[in-house]
């Protein structure tokens, strides 16, 4: 076996112990008829022979596109400084800090995770993590429901699909959840229908528990938060804001605009995008629903000598205390990730972030304004942060045409949203810090030959 | 660094001073954000701390080093296999080729990674004696969500959807029951037989037409091989209802019990136990599921699948229509999976079993050591771990089970699981795993029996330990009233100096 230390000596010791000539005599209760067939599987593989298998499959993924696919996770430097710090056997070789004791790294550092998403959302308790953004919003919901003892959710078509595909499973326990269209044209086009949201809160007997947006929406979109957030409370609901963090440096937070809790995908806080996680669900909540959020909380407090210290608080929400009552069967998190994020957050420094941010819109002002020049044309009218939909005749086959030409076009909707017509001809598209101008060149002339060539030729 | 006076370290909006900081980003022109407009826009900057790279590594290094981990020493925490972590998997999962992969690149640009989760899928169903697993769960407790929620579809598809009972033991984990109520079930807790095995009997009187589920931790959370695990299971199906095996505990039994030959239905891995990805100080995990025949399909999207022409591809939104649907976003978590794929593959058949062979012959070594010195509730042969008490210590000197865990700091100890199972009085779960050698077995055994005997010899020594930690007892009580879950910085020109 290759990482245990037994030789047979000690073996032998031990099993002389406890007057045992084989291992075997410990699974003797294993019931003769119930033990397992032959194990399948293939023979040990020595550490040189494994790392060539590890590196040839890694070799096998194409990364050396020039990407512009967003949609909920995105492309940043993240300084060499987070990962070396992660890499540290006292953070990653822990488990779940139940002694304070001899855990106070960790519960510091989740503490001031908390802390320091909280400045980001201006928003007072923050969950020591969930384990995405889609599961964040899921909770956001139930917590919605569980504040209000309502059973119904209304959540935008602007937020993420698979974000709104997760709460739909989440709410197969019995809970209620509808969606909101979008605005079908003219200057919010893509953003959330106000008047539909407005006649869905209306429709009597029927209360609402929470209503769901996006900003910016799945299309890269700013929706009209604080409206939302006004008509949700006139009736009754809490309000719930997906957001970016990144975005947060130069976006309104949801506390500015009177939302309840906030839920988002951390991932662009110095995670790397590794083929869907692990990533770090944010949720964060006003104080008013400290007990209602699930998760792990940690706090300030001090130890027999007044020293100050940390520690798991406010456990009567937990499963391991509550087990049937519990406020989310939420056990292991993603605490490593929240470390990441905080370690990111104190390497770049608030206006590290702002230029992450502000960066990232300039460089997607640069993309609409080469793909223009090709005759690429947005699809939306409303004002954007970093990512927009652009509109291409036959955009499936063009997508699959740039991949030839070494660029990554973004995200066909038609795959993303099939039920949704309005963008059946769109390409998500987005640009962050990292996007380069060469890059933006490369993307606007291999589109603008594809699309000057012959219909025939492109759909070929 | 000094661990003295009124605090261990200053916290990292403590550390920053304005104007500090800086040099990573470029910066953007002036008008970058002219186009967004100014209602949208953020009119108060979060008061985020500046600092250097320099005080923000020092200040992460020197938090790291007040944690306790594998990597530093012995950590016997029941139910939670807090084995070596390999190098390796770590080197693998960085490699830029799985690292940079962007979640929705299209099938084509993603062969590799779609590869070794194919191969890890039908390796995971090979070890459990499922037909098919998804590796979309975060976790062992959305594992359980996703179980939970494949019955309730296969119970409704027969037109059985009155069934709203889920049936747990006693001793399961929490998460059992607070996945049955997520899921909308009612949770039933049958009380464990006197030898610590399920009761059949009391499951028998349980089940009937109501019964949705039963959930089973095999080997029991006592470290116990359900003996009569193929009676329940009947039982189970007779009655209509459907068998979950919570499987935390697989590292007992890798190589000796496969669950889906054994009658099992469905059960979720913990991948950060079973195959040592590493926890992360609370995570991540990944929690893949293995089903048989009758909930394949009804298995969550989006599953990798190889086409005719040997290529991988994921299955697309909408695809199967007797899918529960997505439990989260994107694939699932490829970087804690890729990990597995490397610990599965690194150990092989033989070297699987071997894990199960060690685990158990350590845990019994382990066992019979402590026998004589406390009380072993369950004396016969254990598989990976096992409950000792101090019940009878308690009796004798008023030192608790809290006490003896946190004395074990000061011997250079990470605690077992105390207080765990519920039904044992004073319990202590102790899990030694098959990477420790028998000098730190017999090292640890003696802490134990050395403190056994302060407790009458010493006893303030115990009851006020630990003495050598960083810090010593918390004040929880307040914690909980008074929370206090935000630093409060003040910005700018406001900031004191700290010192």
């Amino acid at each position: 076996m290759p990482y245990g230390p037994h030789t047979a000596d000690d073996r032998e010791r031990m099993l002389g112990a406890l007057g045992l000539t084989s291992v075997d005599q410990l699974f003797e209760d294993i019931p003769v008829a119930l033990r397992a067939s032959r194990l399948d599987l293939p023979d040990p593989e020595p550490e040189l022979e494994l790392a060539a298998r590890l590196t040839g499959l890694a070799a096998r993924n194409r990364t050396d596109l020039a990407s512009f696919l967003g949609a909920g996770v995105y492309r940043h430097w993240s300084p060499p400084a987070v990962d070396q710090l992660l890499l540290r056997g006292e953070w990653y070789t822990a488990y779940t800090p139940y002694q304070p004791e001899v855990s106070q790294g960790t519960l510091q550092s989740i503490y001031e995770y908390e802390s320091l998403l909280a400045e980001l959302v201006d928003l007072d308790v923050v969950s020591a993590s969930h384990y995405d953004g889609a599961t964040a919003t899921a909770e956001a919901a139930l917590m919605t429901c569980r504040a209000t003892r309502r059973e119904r959710v209304l959540i935008s078509r602007g937020v993420h699909p698979h974000y709104r595909e997760t709460t739909r499973t989440y709410f197969e326990g019995g809970l209620d959840l509808e969606e909101i269209p979008l605005v079908a044209d003219g200057e919010a086009a893509g953003t959330t229908d106000l008047a539909a949201l407005e006649r869905m809160l209306a429709e009597p007997g029927r209360p609402v528990a929470g209503v769901i947006a996006a900003q910016p929406d799945f299309c890269g979109l700013l929706e009209p938060m604080p409206e939302i957030g006004r008509l949700a409370h006139a009736a009754g609901a809490l309000f719930v804001a997906v957001v970016e963090p990144v975005s947060l440096a130069v976006l309104a937070p949801p506390g500015a605009y009177g939302a309840d809790i906030a839920a988002g995908e951390g991932q662009p806080l110095g995670i790397a995008p590794q083929y869907g996680g692990p990533y770090l669900g944010i949720l964060a909540a006003t104080d008013a629903l400290v007990r209602q959020i699930p998760g792990r909380l940690v706090g300030l407090t001090s130890d027999l000598d007044g020293k100050r210290a940390f520690v798991m608080t406010m456990r009567a929400r937990e499963q391991d205390i509550r087990r049937d009552k519990a406020a989310s069967n939420i056990c292991t998190n993603q605490a490593l990730l929240a470390l990441a994020a905080a370690i990111y957050l104190a390497t770049v420094g608030p206006h590290g972030l702002r230029d992450v941010a502000a960066l990232g819109a300039a460089r997607a002002a640069e993309l609409e304004a080469a793909l223009a020049a090709v005759g690429v044309d947005r699809l939306h009218r409303g004002p954007y942060l970093n990512e927009f939909v652009i509109r291409v005749p036959a955009a499936r086959a063009v997508h699959r045409r740039l991949l030839d030409a070494g660029v990554l076009a973004g995200l066909v909707l038609a795959d993303a949203e099939p039920d949704d017509p309005s963008l059946a001809e769109g390409l998500l598209v987005c640009a962050t810090e990292v996007t380069t101008s060469d890059e933006i060149a490369r993307f606007a002339r291999a589109i603008g030959a594809i699309l000057g060539a012959p219909v025939a030729e492109v759909a070929r | 660094m000094s661990v003295t006076g009124e605090r261990l370290q200053p916290t990292i909006f403590e550390l920053g001073r304005h104007g500090r900081g800086g040099g990573k980003i470029p910066h953007p022109p002036a008008d970058a954000l002219e186009r967004i407009p100014a209602d949208a826009r953020r009119a108060v900057p979060a008061a985020l701390p500046e600092l250097n790279e320099a005080d923000v590594v020092r200040h992460y290094v020197n938090l790291s080093q007040l944690n306790y981990a594998v990597d530093t020493g012995f950590y016997p925490l029941g139910s939670c296999t807090m084995k070596f972590n390999p190098k390796l998997n770590e080197w693998a999962a960085r490699l830029p080729g799985f690292a940079d992969l962007h979640p929705l690149a299209p099938d084509e640009v993603a062969q590799g990674t779609l590869q070794l989760l194919w191969e890890l899928e039908r390796a995971l169903a090979e070890i459990s004696g499922m037909r098919a697993v998804t590796l979309q769960p975060a976790a062992g407790a959305q594992g359980e969500l996703t179980g939970i929620l494949m019955i309730r579809a296969h119970h409704r598809a027969r037109g059985e959807g009155a069934r709203d009972e889920v049936l747990v033991p006693d001793s399961s984990h929490g998460t059992n029951p607070a996945t049955a109520s997520m899921a909308g079930y009612r949770t039933i807790t049958i009380p464990s037989a006197a030898d610590g095995g399920v009761d059949i009997d009391a499951f028998r009187a349980a089940l009937g037409p109501r019964t949705a589920a039963v959930m089973i931790t095999n080997p029991s959370t006592l470290g116990l091989f359900e003996a009569r695990i193929g009676e329940l299971l009947e039982a189970v199906h007779a009655a209509g209802a459907l068998a979950y095996m919570d499987g935390a505990n697989l590292n007992a039994i890798l190589g000796h019990f496969k669950p889906g030959e054994a009658g099992f239905d469905v059960m979720h891995f913990n991948v950060h136990k079973t195959f040592s990805t590493p926890h992360g100080g609370g995570g991540p995990g990944a929690g893949p599921v293995g089903v048989g025949d009758t909930l394949l399909p009804y298995l969550p999207e989006p599953r990798v699948l190889r086409g005719d022409d040997g290529s991988f591809h994921l299955e697309r939104t909408g695809e199967r229509s007797t899918s529960i649907g997505r439990l989260r976003s994107f694939v699932g978590n490829t970087g804690v999976l890729i990990r597995a794929y490397a610990y599965i593959r690194a150990h092989g058949a033989s070297g699987l079993r071997e894990v199960s062979d060690d685990a158990v012959l350590a845990a019994n070594y382990l066992k019979h050591r402590l026998s004589g010195t406390y009380d072993i509730p369950y004396d016969r042969a254990c598989k990976h771990e096992f409950v000792a008490s101090a019940a009878t210590i308690k009796k004798q000197t008023g030192v608790r089970t809290l006490d003896i865990a946190k004395r074990l700091i000061d011997y250079g100890y990470h605690p077992p699981t105390i207080y765990f199972p519920l039904i044992v009085d004073e319990g202590m779960l102790i899990e030694p795993t098959e990477t420790e050698s028998v000098e730190t077995l017999d090292a640890f055994a003696d802490a134990l029996i050395a403190i056994a005997a302060e407790t009458t010899t010493t006893p303030e020594l115990v009851t006020g330990a630990p003495h050598s930690a960083p810090v010593r007892r918390l004040d929880e009580a307040t914690a909980a009233r008074q929370p206090n879950l935000r630093w409060r910085p003040m910005s700018g020109a406001e900031t004191p100096c700290p010192d």
